[in-house]
């Protein structure tokens, strides 16, 4: 029988290979989420910085501590960045690190490819974000409007970036995604039936599928934009007859989903914390996979509640309005078996678990200013104003980011093999809960009290003064505390305490194997009879009395084990697919490709052709010679 | 029970990489593309549809249209033309089944009194080849269709059908390329080293595309072409 005790020794190195090089050409979905998490986590500290500049500057009525111009660029770029350079990837890192661990997998389906999304993602992220070093950084708001983003309006390069750097960064969200959906289909352990995965998982699951139907919408309006700025269409151009709901209806159609894109994966991270800090199993485990269905499903029906001071009408209204608050139902019963996990559980208070209750309190009050807002005549109150920015960074910050934070403390020490230091952790989390609500509580008044969204300066005299003075005092308190985190983040890879392999005594798979997991993740590929094979494993009797948890009551076929040695995957047989650098040639390719357009915007049409063919032969041959070479 | 929750599987030979589903990753993975294709092309359907009807000047698709000048432009969509072309771009999908046929039977000895037909039947190269030349052929009609509809005087500029409609249709050309290449590149591996039963997948995958980028174009007909 196997001894529960975590082994007391120093972390084994993650993967026998160093250095740079090796990161570059690495297949191995661990490392490539571990290069996710880097890369996600400092565009967020971009953001963030961002999100700083933004506050000083409305500190005070009449500031001039930026220019208008510059404003625009700011609260552009925070957003973009926050929504495609940060949170997205932040879950994506959990995509990769956790669900071929969660289903018992020893990579996702396609290692390559994975490894193109995230050079992709790199490259797309530097190419949208490095021109705002040069002032003409995106300055049209992160949905970016047509026909305000039509050469008639925006005749600089500023806007070039931002459809080209987003039409990159959606390859890397669709490879992904095609390969989580086969991964996840196609890759679980004996006996891991769908309704055994873990919540992460099946939240990750939906969210794929929301990733494969909602980016060609707004591939569709981004080509549309690229071909009316680059080549002359009409499509936006009102003169011609053109609609100018267009982008909005089809931005929408992919930008509502995105909403739960960016939430759900934090859905599934505070799914996974909380049965663990409660002793307890999720508390309706199937209503919860259903609700998170019914999210995805509703979340195509919602768009145009984004769009009801535009005049679509009562009967266009009325509809979006009532799929908007039958929404509300999953995403509340969410919220209920959260809270109902939690009773009469055993909790534990560290810091995953403070955040993830955090999540739930902070996620319930920006849901119920969102249901507010389902009301039309309601919303044509609050719309553009600083309501609804109070209103969605209630949902992304109280909820995305604070269930993002509740992952990283609960998985650093599956992903280093060491724990984040617990004290600082906690100082990280009343800075960074009060800092938020300091942040976003304040912005309710002043929305209500009629300050728009996107002003660079205003007025003294009214009655938002001292309500912009505490939101940038909580903005300050927040960098404090981003500040703590980094530190705590940097300091415990090399100092934190020895974790091992199941430091919280958590109940799924990817605690049964050693912290770092060694390359190969299983030895052996576990056989799965229930939704908590690690509680079942260490106390069979844990849930007599209880409903079966998705047990059938058959024991596996061998002794129970659970992983404390580590091997290499050559002295264990298993074939590992060779490192290679060609999805990341590909994918500078693919962004070389499309950075020829912007020499159009000179007139330069011999140097952008070149450059686009150049990319173009980059592309294909990288590909070529990628398919042509064997994975393993 | 539970108490061996987590037993120690032995997935067998280490080489044969087994799936839940029993399908091969491939598989999956070409269903999950298609599935966002379809939103893709819906997208881009949608907007010719919204659009149809609201363009201020012609050459309009359907109707005669005369300018300041008293120049007559006449209803530009040439339905008998495209109709042939359509049916070329049917051929091709039949050729497609019969070329994934062809890759199954490989091997499978031929009846001593096979005929013609019989013998045809297992030439993938054949298959392979004629389904490539179709496609090459439909791009053919396509382009003979841009260049008049250019000459006539319909650019991508000229209104909102003609930037919808080259979008629309320019957007299946591309598919329809990148599927001709794809059915070219088979064709030289079969030419090379053979494609057989146990590549049977590969050849099913390519299939799968270019079904799907066919269904597509029947689609565009009749919404574009055939519904005035």
């Amino acid at each position: 029988m196997a001894t529960l005790a975590a082994p007391a020794r120093a972390t084994a190195p993650a993967s026998t290979q160093s250095g740079l090089w090796s990161w570059i050409a690495t297949t191995d979905h661990k490392r490539i989420g571990t290069l996710y998490l880097w890369t996600a986590l400092a565009f967020f500290l971009i953001g963030g910085l961002e999100a700083a500049l933004i506050r000083t500057q409305l500190a005070r009525p009449n500031m001039g501590f930026v220019s208008a111009d510059t404003y625009n660029q700011l609260f552009t770029m925070h957003g973009t960045t926050m929504v495609f350079l940060a949170v997205m990837p932040l879950s994506a890192a959990f995509f990769n690190y956790l669900i071929p661990l969660q289903i018992g997998a020893r990579d996702v389906a396609f290692p390559r490819l994975n490894a193109f999304s995230y050079w992709v993602y790199l490259l797309g992220g530097i190419f949208i974000t490095l021109p705002i070093l040069f002032q003409v950084a995106p300055d049209a708001g992160w949905f970016g409007y047509a026909p305000l983003t039509t050469n008639q309006f925006s005749s600089g390069p500023n806007i070039d970036f931002w459809v080209i750097g987003l039409q990159v960064l959606g390859v890397s969200s669709l490879a992904a995604a095609f390969n989580f959906i086969t991964t996840i289909i196609n890759l679980r352990a004996p006996g891991m039936t769908l309704m055994r995965m873990p919540m992460f998982t099946w939240m990750s699951f939906v969210v794929q599928f929301l990733l494969i139907l909602a980016f060609p919408p707004i591939t569709v309006a981004l080509v549309f934009l690229l071909m009316d700025r680059f080549f002359g269409t009409t499509f936006y151009a009102i003169a011609q007859g053109a609609d100018p709901l267009l982008w909005q209806h089809l931005f929408w159609v992919f930008g509502h989903p995105e909403v739960y894109i960016l939430i759900l994966p934090a859905f599934g991270l505070v799914s996974e914390v909380l049965p663990t800090f409660s002793k307890k199993p999720l508390f309706g485990y199937n209503v919860m996979v259903y609700s998170g269905i019914m999210i995805g499903f509703l979340g195509f029906g919602v768009w145009a509640h984004h769009m009801f001071a535009v005049g679509m009408g009562a009967v266009a209204d009325s509809i979006f309005s009532l799929m908007t608050m039958l929404i509300a139902i999953p995403t509340g019963v969410k919220i209920f078996n959260w809270i109902a996990t939690m009773w009469a559980g055993e909790v534990r208070f560290t810091v995953p678990m403070k955040f993830a209750i955090a999540l739930i309190a902070m996620f319930t009050i920006g849901g119920i200013s969102g249901v507010m807002h389902s009301s039309p005549p309601a919303d044509l109150q609050q719309t553009d104003s600083y309501f609804v920015v109070a209103h969605f960074h209630y949902v992304l910050f109280g909820g995305s980011i604070m269930g993002i934070f509740a992952g990283i403390y609960h998985y650093y020490p599956k992903i280093t093999g060491r724990f984040l230091d617990e004290r600082l952790g906690n100082v990280h989390f009343w800075l960074n809960f009060i800092g938020m609500n300091l942040t976003f509580f304040p912005m309710h008044f002043s929305g209500l009290l009629g300050m728009p969204r996107r002003i660079y300066t205003y007025d003294a005299g009214q009655g938002w003064d001292l309500f912009n003075l505490l939101a940038t005092y909580g903005t300050y308190l927040l960098v404090i505390a981003t500040a703590v985190f980094v530190w705590n983040f940097v300091r415990s890879r090399t100092r934190g305490a020895i974790a091992g392999g199941d430091p919280w005594g958590a109940a799924t798979l990817e605690w049964s194997i050693p912290s770092p997991p060694p390359e190969y993740n299983f030895a052996q590929i576990p056989t799965v009879t229930s939704r908590y094979p690690l509680w079942d494993l260490k106390d069979p009797s844990w849930h007599e009395g209880e409903d079966s948890h998705g047990d059938t009551g058959t024991p596996g076929p061998s002794p129970l084990r659970e992983e404390t040695e580590t091997h290499t995957a050559k002295s264990l047989g298993i074939p590992m697919p060779y490192p290679t650098a060609k999805p990341a040639f590909t994918a500078l390719g693919l962004v070389v490709m499309f950075s020829g357009l912007l020499f159009l915007r000179n007139d330069l049409f011999a140097v952008a052709m070149t450059v686009t063919l150049g990319g173009a032969a980059m592309l294909i041959g990288g590909l070529y010679a990628w398919l042509t070479s064997p994975l393993e | 029970m539970a108490s061996h929750a987590i037993a120690g599987h032995d997935d067998g030979h280490a080489h044969t990489h087994h799936t839940t589903t029993g399908l091969d990753n491939r598989k999956i993975a070409i269903w999950a593309f298609i599935g966002s294709e379809c939103m893709l092309f819906a997208s881009l359907i949608s907007t010719y549809l919204i659009y149809k009807g609201k363009s201020l000047v012609g050459p309009y698709p359907h109707t005669e249209y005369t300018d300041a000048s008293g120049k007559v432009f006449p209803a530009i969509l040439d339905i008998p033309v495209t109709s042939a072309s359509t049916f070329v771009l049917l051929m091709s999908s039949l050729a497609m089944v019969l070329a994934l046929q062809a890759v199954q039977l490989k091997g499978t000895p031929l009846p001593a009194n096979a005929g013609w037909w019989t013998r045809a039947q297992r030439s993938s190269q054949l298959w392979l080849g004629m389904t490539a030349l179709l496609g090459a052929s439909f791009l053919g009609f396509q382009a003979y269709e841009f260049t008049a509809f250019v000459r006539e005087g319909l650019t991508i500029k000229t209104n909102l059908f003609g930037s919808t409609f080259f979008t629309l249709t320019g957007f299946h050309g591309a598919h329809v390329t990148v599927g001709v290449l794809w059915l070219m590149s088979l064709l030289w591996i079969d030419r090379t080293r053979g494609l057989g039963p146990q590549d049977e997948l590969v050849v099913d995958i390519a299939a799968l595309y270019w079904h799907f980028v066919d269904v597509v174009w029947i689609v565009i007909f009749t919404l574009i072409y055939l519904i005035q």
